[in-house]
């Protein structure tokens, strides 16, 4: 039971910042960014590589730029190509593909052996410390790295969407003429938005790709729609509003997620590959509830309506 | 202050929807000028604000505002000096933020040099307060709810100082209470000719209301086909009737005003 619990912890807070970055591009700019697969690779990837040449810390740095850059080129796609969102993040998506592969030497697998990572520092860190609380603790080092690691960016994320820029890429998302009618220029907030975004997405990767010591080339696959799985199962727990809710709503649907996945996993009682297809639908699902909700409306209405109680107004 | 030369615009040119919204339109307005402006629908109005406030940038012709040629100026780098409200109390504000937080965007315009990464201030709020209780509706103790939870009236009003918060060169109102009930409509018309005269805005309002029209502002404009066909101002103005108006109109185009809002008391 506790090791299931701290293995959701652990994937929970690994894969969080997808959710974050999801909450970043599809709720705060409303924009669905289909990037988020292929830059979840390129995280992994830089890191992994940075991690073999010896320089794993370097490695989440340098990764997140990479997510910038991915962002940066998604965001130009769209904001001066004039390229609709979802075939902007498709197109970045699938030439990422490529610059993932060359990235890991043209190889579509890397595997970390004896190099160190950011995980193996803080656990050698903590099991040599000779203090005593460290050393009982040794074994959540990746529970605790990754959960501080989220916590830092959801705080900067947090103070700065409070910022003058971080209010126009709010507004951009809720109501672009007035952000033209503010002075601000909307391709520059879709792009800042956007690259941040990227930025989180390739922590993530650059986070689990360590921490699980491999990169493979689809290990990005269905990333996005698990992401928004997380960040809606979040928001339906702890709510939408006020918007900073959004956020820690993203990192606590990452963790129930992952607990879920977990109990699958070692209950068995589906074959842990069911849960994309579970996943897919649940997605589907509460994208599509309003419009359900609707229909099944229209539907008592029309059931009133021809037994005669609907009253004329509802013909 | 305001010159459109020779300013033309046709939509879907070359194609059998094609249709002249502004043909050879010019005007100029002096400074602290307050026009209305009537016209039949699909008269080119609501054009001639879109090409002065950079919506698209015009097929001939030149804009100038304060001396500066703005012809091929961005929208949103207009909006510095320009100041706009739609009919629709949606258009203006962001409804998912607080009042709080669209003033702090509206004030963006001011182009302090803000850092981008600073955050809005006790004085900034302080500056808000004192502002929202000009409205006279209570907003400023709602400084921290979203806009969204706001009547259209309020929205309204609430446009109107973002609009005029940094005082724009030009402030465009497009039918700006014709979405109110006639009581709020009174009350945000009522705040515009305060806001205006009292920082001495240059500014056009369009309105479906004739009476209003000759009422408000030292000038009106009839417009018919992209273009003005009556412009009057002083104590030819003074003198008019709604009835003088319409025959204008009458004279100027061969043909009734044809505006299904028009009101005409
Ligand atoms: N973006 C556009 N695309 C095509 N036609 C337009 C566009 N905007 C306005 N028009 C056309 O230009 C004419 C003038 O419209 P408008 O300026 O909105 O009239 P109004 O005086 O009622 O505000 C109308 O025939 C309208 O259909
Ligand atoms: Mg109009």
């Amino acid at each position: 039971m506790l090791y299931i619990i701290k293995t959701a912890l652990e994937l929970g807070f690994l894969y969080a910042m997808v959710p974050v970055a999801l909450f970043i591009s599809y709720r705060v700019l409303d924009i669905a960014d289909l990037t988020t697969d292929g830059c979840f690779v390129l995280g992994a990837a830089v890191s992994v590589m940075m991690a073999k040449a010896g320089h794993p810390i370097l490695g989440i740095p340098l990764a997140m730029l990479a997510g910038v850059c991915a962002g940066f080129v998604t965001a130009f796609l769209h904001t001066k190509l004039k390229v609709p969102s979802i075939l902007s993040g498709i197109i970045t998506n699938t030439g990422l593909y490529t610059i993932n592969l060359m990235v890991m030497g043209w190889s579509s697998n890397q595997s970390l052996l004896k190099q160190n990572t950011i995980f193996s520092m803080l656990k050698n860190g903590l099991k040599k410390s000779n203090v005593l609380i460290f050393e009982k603790i040794t074994d959540w080092y990746a529970v605790i790295l990754s959960a501080v690691i989220v916590i830092i960016f959801a705080l900067l994320i947090l103070a700065f969407l409070s910022t003058r820029l971080g209010l126009s890429i709010r507004a951009t998302g809720d109501n672009l003429d007035m952000v033209r009618a503010s002075s601000i220029n909307p391709a520059f907030t879709i792009t800042v938005g956007l690259c941040i975004a990227n930025a989180m997405t390739a922590l993530s990767g650059a986070m689990v790709g360590q921490y699980q010591k491999t990169v493979d080339i689809n290990s990005g696959t269905g990333i996005v729609v698990i992401g928004l799985a997380c960040l809606i199962i979040g928001e339906t727990i702890i709510g939408r509003r006020p918007f900073f809710k959004g956020i820690i709503a993203a990192i606590i649907g990452s963790i129930v997620y992952r607990v879920i996945y977990a109990v699958v996993l070692y209950t068995k009682v589906l074959p842990v590959e069911f849960l994309k297809l579970i996943t897919a639908i649940v997605v589907a699902l509460a994208i599509a509830f309003p419009a359900i909700r609707k229909w099944f409306s229209f539907q008592g209405k029309k059931i009133n309506h021809s037994r005669g109680k609907g009253g004329k107004d509802n013909a | 202050m305001l010159d459109l030369i020779n300013v033309s615009m046709t939509f879907n040119p070359g194609t059998p929807n094609a249709k002249q919204a502004l043909s050879d339109f010019s005007v100029h307005l002096d400074d602290g000028d307050f026009v209305t402006i009537i016209g039949s629908n699909g008269a080119g109005k609501s054009t001639m604000f879109n090409a002065i406030a950079g919506t698209f940038f015009v097929d001939s012709g030149s804009i100038k505002l304060g001396g500066q040629d703005i012809t091929y100026l961005p929208e949103h780098k207009r909006s510095r000096i320009i100041g706009r409200m739609f009919q629709d109390p949606l258009k203006g504000t962001a409804p998912s933020m607080s009042i709080e937080e669209n003033l702090a965007l509206a004030y963006l315009r001011s182009g302090e040099g803000f850092s981008p990464f600073s955050h809005i201030s006790n004085r900034d709020k302080q500056e808000f307060r004192e502002k929202l209780s000009l409205l006279g509706m209570g907003l400023e103790d709602r400084m921290k709810q979203p806009v969204g939870l706001l009547s259209g009236g309020q929205r309204q009003a609430l446009t109107l100082l973002m609009a005029t918060m940094v005082t724009p060169k030009l402030l465009l109102l497009d039918e700006h209470t014709a979405a109110l009930d006639p009581g709020t409509a009174d009350k945000v018309i009522e705040l515009t000719k305060d806001i205006v005269n009292k920082n001495r805005i240059t500014c056009m309002m369009i309105t479906h209301n004739m009476k209003q029209a000759l009422e408000i502002g030292n000038r009106t404009f009839l417009m018919s086909n992209g273009k003005v066909v009556y412009d009057v101002k002083g104590e030819e103005r003074s003198k008019l009737t709604v009835n003088d108006l319409l025959d204008k109109f009458k004279a100027g185009t061969g043909q009734a005003l044809d505006n299904d809002r028009m009101l005409l008391s």
